[in-house]
């Protein structure tokens, strides 16, 4: 048996020891402060393409692990935290393969006062300094402007079959028209044509995401109405996810509602929501913008690794 | 009937997409931001060769593809059908044309061969790596010469047609790669 070793090279475990070193100044210098909060909760992540592990409770109802740290953490910034940031081990089931580990290693931070764009620019400026050669003025295009450029379509008026077509240019063989609904859709695109494209030799950043993949990001009223939610890309890989933080209680609620609704029509689990993240909210949540980034994915950009199995010592298959 | 979901794909797995067997060549988990996760695979039709690139949605199931691979010895074709035999239990299965393929060109008799077989029935056969064959008809040989690297076309015993070098001659054994359809070397009876 062989498989008791590390699939990380001893050399790239320093990388990101050093790494997360660095990451650490960076906030520290920046008077952000780092804080914990709960792997293990009452409540679960409700979006429906996140399969939280549910967690056996001897004592009482099930827990279960977080899939990120956003909730706890904008209940700290409702309490008057200021700009905070962590970095955790999340867990989400049923993700691997060669870009995921079912547990992986997210930094996570709030800045008050920051919106998507200036967020942006403290993304870019965080990765500039852990992998200089990405350094260089970031390129920065709306969802529908990296769909355009990269997939031949328009997302905010396009249908299946534009999907469909975009797929097949590409040699692609699609699923068939019904096997997915319009947000899917648009998903295997992006997944298959536009994102692989995004951020070589830079970092390129999407925003302004259709108001039905807001997440938790605010809406800015429009035609259509666009969600203030922004992704960065290098060399094709997603390595981070931010908003400009929804802060309205009535809105998550309705979210959240939403959420569960979708889940039962998928035959998902319905899992129990943060009602404490509601009664956070109700408090209120100062104007902030947040984001999460992914931290194995930027050892594997700093590195040169090809597989988040080389950046991680023991990960799942070995865990 | 036995299924695999999109979790346990993997290189090797044969599964039934549209009514063919194929085999998976290449698995990736793919997931967009905070969208639905696919998986991209590569896969080859079994019955056609043909690679297809595809995408599913992740946490779907696929019907397995019953496909094993047995040994079995060339006996001979009766020209509709190439008939062989299991070494194991000396049971003789027939593989028409569209199984054979290629492979029909690099048989005399008594080779051991592989025959994949979906549902019990030969889907594709493959010749041993190597066949040795008698030349039966080329241009005749340039004594002496075995270096200039030249090629000339020469017709074997199965009546396959292979480039070879300008020094073999008519009546010569050759040893042939039939993954490639290649002159190997020279070859002793």
């Amino acid at each position: 048996m062989t498989d008791w070793r590390p699939t990380a090279s001893l050399e790239y475990l320093q990388r990101r020891a050093a790494l997360m070193k660095a990451v650490r100044a960076f906030f520290d210098a920046r008077g952000v402060l780092e804080v914990e909060t709960p792997a293990l909760s009452h409540a679960a992540a409700s979006d429906r393409h996140l399969a939280s592990f549910e967690v056996g409770n001897p004592h009482g109802a099930a827990l279960y692990l977080h899939t990120s740290p956003e909730f706890p953490m904008k209940r700290l910034l409702a309490a008057g935290s200021g700009d905070i940031w962590q970095a955790c081990k999340v867990f989400r089931a049923g993700e691997a393969g060669r870009l995921h580990n079912p547990e992986f290693t997210l930094i996570e931070w709030y800045r008050l006062g920051f919106d998507q764009h200036r967020l942006m620019r403290e993304v870019a400026e965080l990765i500039a300094m852990l992998v200089p050669p990405l350094a260089g003025e970031p390129e920065v295009l709306t969802y529908r402007e990296a769909f355009q450029r990269h997939a031949g379509f328009d997302p905010f008026t396009a249908n299946a079959a534009n999907s469909r077509d975009a797929l097949r240019r590409a040699g692609r063989e699609p699923p068939a028209l019904d096997a997915l609904d319009a947000d899917g859709w648009l998903d295997l695109v992006a997944g298959e044509l536009v994102y692989p494209a995004l951020g070589h030799g830079q970092v390129t950043f999407v925003h302004d995401y259709p108001a039905n993949q807001a997440a938790l990001a605010r809406i800015r009223p429009g035609t259509p109405p666009l969600a203030e939610r922004f992704e960065a890309f290098v060399n094709g890989i997603e390595l981070a996810n931010g908003f400009h933080e929804l802060a309205d209680a009535d809105e998550q609620r309705q979210r959240f509602e939403r959420d569960l609704v979708a889940r039962a029509r998928d035959g998902l689990p319905q899992v129990p929501v943060d009602a404490r993240l509601l009664a956070a909210l109700q408090h209120g949540l100062p104007a902030c913008a947040g984001v999460a980034l992914g931290f194995d994915r930027l050892v594997m950009l700093a590195t040169g690794a090809q597989a988040i199995a080389d950046v991680i010592a023991f990960p799942f298959a070995r865990a | 009937m036995a299924s695999y979901s999109t979790n346990e794909f993997k290189a090797g797995l044969k599964i039934i997409i549209d009514g063919d067997p194929y085999n998976i060549i290449e698995n990736e988990f793919v997931k967009p931001g905070k969208g639905q996760a696919f998986n991209r695979v590569k896969i080859r039709n079994l019955k056609t060769g043909k690679v297809l690139d595809r995408n599913m949605k992740s946490g779907d199931t696929v019907e397995a593809a019953d496909v094993v691979e047995m040994d079995a010895q060339y006996l001979y074709s009766d020209g509709q059908f190439w008939h062989f035999m299991n070494p194991e239990n000396y049971e003789q299965i027939a593989a028409d044309a569209t199984a054979m393929g290629d492979a029909a060109q690099w048989l005399k008799g008594e080779e051991e061969c592989k025959i994949m077989l979906w549902n019990g029935r030969p889907l594709a056969v493959t010749a041993p790596v190597f066949a040795i064959l008698k030349v039966t008809e080329t241009d005749p040989g340039l004594r002496g010469d075995t270096a200039t690297g030249g090629t000339k076309p020469a017709k074997l015993e199965t009546g396959a047609t292979v480039r070879v070098p300008l020094f073999i001659n008519e009546g010569e054994l050759i040893k042939v790669d039939t993954r490639t359809a290649s002159y190997s070397a020279r070859a002793k009876e």
